[in-house]
């Protein structure tokens, strides 16, 4: 596929390899986080951590969207899907995470009504042609997604579409990396910052990570060559001792980001106060909820919802491992008590998290099954 | 879930709504073009949850892979001056 298979060349990526070589410091570490799932899985799926000299370690922080929502929220979507002549709709993603009630999908198959759709477009349209039932669109993802939330409530707005609610669930990413900074101790010396979110809010809005904290960021699109280059980048900002915020990725992000984005996001959605992130918990403004002026689409505003707080299991360490302080080997449950097919943690329940991620590929296989 | 996928425009289909018609590596799918209204049929897009969030700009395309290109024997040369220059 174009712009794809370019950036997976054998022969750039050895050429990116040769010049991470020579920036490495024999027997100087260099810890760099990214934070998005689609990093984590091409990290893993193509053996990036294996291909680097052993000084440069990938740590996978809190990029998956799918796996931070609390299992409390989760709860009151199972609770919505429930409720009389409600549609329930989400990405496939969001099926199978279980919240303390279990899944969506499980609650399909007692008989509600939840169904997947692709684009919240698909949602709007479904309410357009059930006009006696509620469509709630259950929303996540961070501001890649929440765009396209944004423009479908416009369209809902604008056409009259009653029948249709959001259940908002988006968050923001500089939030997290702030609390990941902030943590005592933190492991993380630079980050391979988000693309795709990057297309939404530029490049600005990484800059307190340079400025503050001094560390280096480059902003980088998903393919191996991609996250190599970033990687040589990053080197070459820690040899010159420069911390700046670069751009990787600039066939697709500009600096500003995409205006007409911020500009329908900014009409239809607010920061909420605090927002609780599964295996981070409570992170002041790093979340969005539907204006008041939208209300009528807002499900949190037209259902009482339970909004019962549930705890994270106490076993699992994904906490630690979504700060970097940990890997996903180091906790106790992982691939034992805790697997894709009944995650216990936040980083197990999408495969794009650290822990799936890293139990689909990189499982030392036992020589006697194997 | 933030994935992006290339696409390429190939008709608009309702100017009004924002819709075109776009080929995802070779299936033909509606997109919105809400967010990305200054692209035009020919263009290449990034695709994400049915709606293109930006130009892919071929140009900068092109410069990336080009520099790519040139890392690894920009490095081996400096090297090989290296040996040279020594005594």
């Amino acid at each position: 596929m174009r712009f794809v298979s370019e950036y997976r060349r054998p022969d750039l990526a050895r050429n990116v390899l040769r010049e991470i070589e020579a920036l490495v410091e024999p027997g100087c570490p260099v810890r760099i986080m990214e934070v998005c799932g689609g990093h984590t899985h091409t990290i893993y799926r193509h053996g990036l951590q294996q291909l680097v000299p052993p000084e440069v370690e990938f740590l996978h922080g809190p990029g998956c969207p799918v796996c931070v929502i609390p299992m409390g929220r989760v709860d009151d979507a199972i609770w919505l899907a429930e409720q009389p002549d409600v549609v329930l709709t989400t990405f496939g993603d969001m099926l199978r995470v279980p919240g303390k009630r279990g899944s969506l999908l499980e609650a399909k198959a007692r008989g509600a009504d939840v169904r997947m759709v692709y684009s919240p477009l698909d949602a709007l349209e479904l309410a357009r042609r059930e006009p006696d039932r509620t469509v709630v669109f259950f929303a996540i993802g961070f501001e890649t997604t929440a765009p396209a939330t944004a423009v479908t409530l416009l369209h809902a707005r604008d056409e009259g579409i009653e029948n249709l609610c959001v259940f908002c669930n988006h968050v923001t990413i500089g939030p997290p990396l702030r609390a990941i900074l902030d943590t005592p101790g933190t492991l993380v010396e630079a980050f391979v910052a988000p693309g795709h979110v990057s297309t939404v809010i530029g490049t600005r809005p990484f800059d307190f990570i340079a400025r503050r904290y001094g560390k280096p960021v480059v902003v980088t699109a998903f393919e191996p060559v991609d996250i190599l280059h970033a990687t040589a980048m990053i080197l070459r900002q820690l040899r010159d001792g420069r911390c700046e915020v670069e751009n990787q990725y600039t066939r697709v992000v500009r600096r500003d980001g995409n205006l007409r984005a911020l500009d329908a996001l900014a009409e239809t959605m607010e920061l909420r106060e605090t927002f609780e992130w599964r295996g981070l918990g409570w992170i002041g403004e790093s979340a969005l909820r539907i204006r008041p002026e939208l209300a009528a689409w807002d499900a949190e505003a037209r259902f009482d919802l339970p909004a019962r707080h549930e705890d994270d299991f106490k076993a699992c360490r994904c906490g630690e491992v979504l700060v970097g302080a940990i890997k996903p080997v180091d906790c106790k449950v992982f691939g034992t008590a805790c697997t894709p097919e009944r995650p216990l943690g936040a980083c197990m329940v999408s495969s794009e998290g650290a822990c799936a991620a890293a139990y689909q590929y990189a499982r030392p296989v036992s020589l006697t099954t194997a | 879930m933030c994935l992006g996928i290339p696409a390429q425009l190939v008709e608009i289909v309702d100017p009004a709504a924002k819709i075109a018609k776009a080929d995802v590596a070779g299936v033909r799918r509606d997109v919105s073009i809400a967010l990305c209204p200054e692209a035009s049929p020919g263009d290449w897009v990034l695709i994400h949850v049915g709606f293109a969030l930006a130009r892919i700009d071929e140009e900068q395309a092109r410069e990336t892979l080009a520099l790519l290109e040139q890392i690894g024997p920009q490095y081996e040369q400096e090297l090989a001056e290296l040996r040279a220059g020594t005594p």
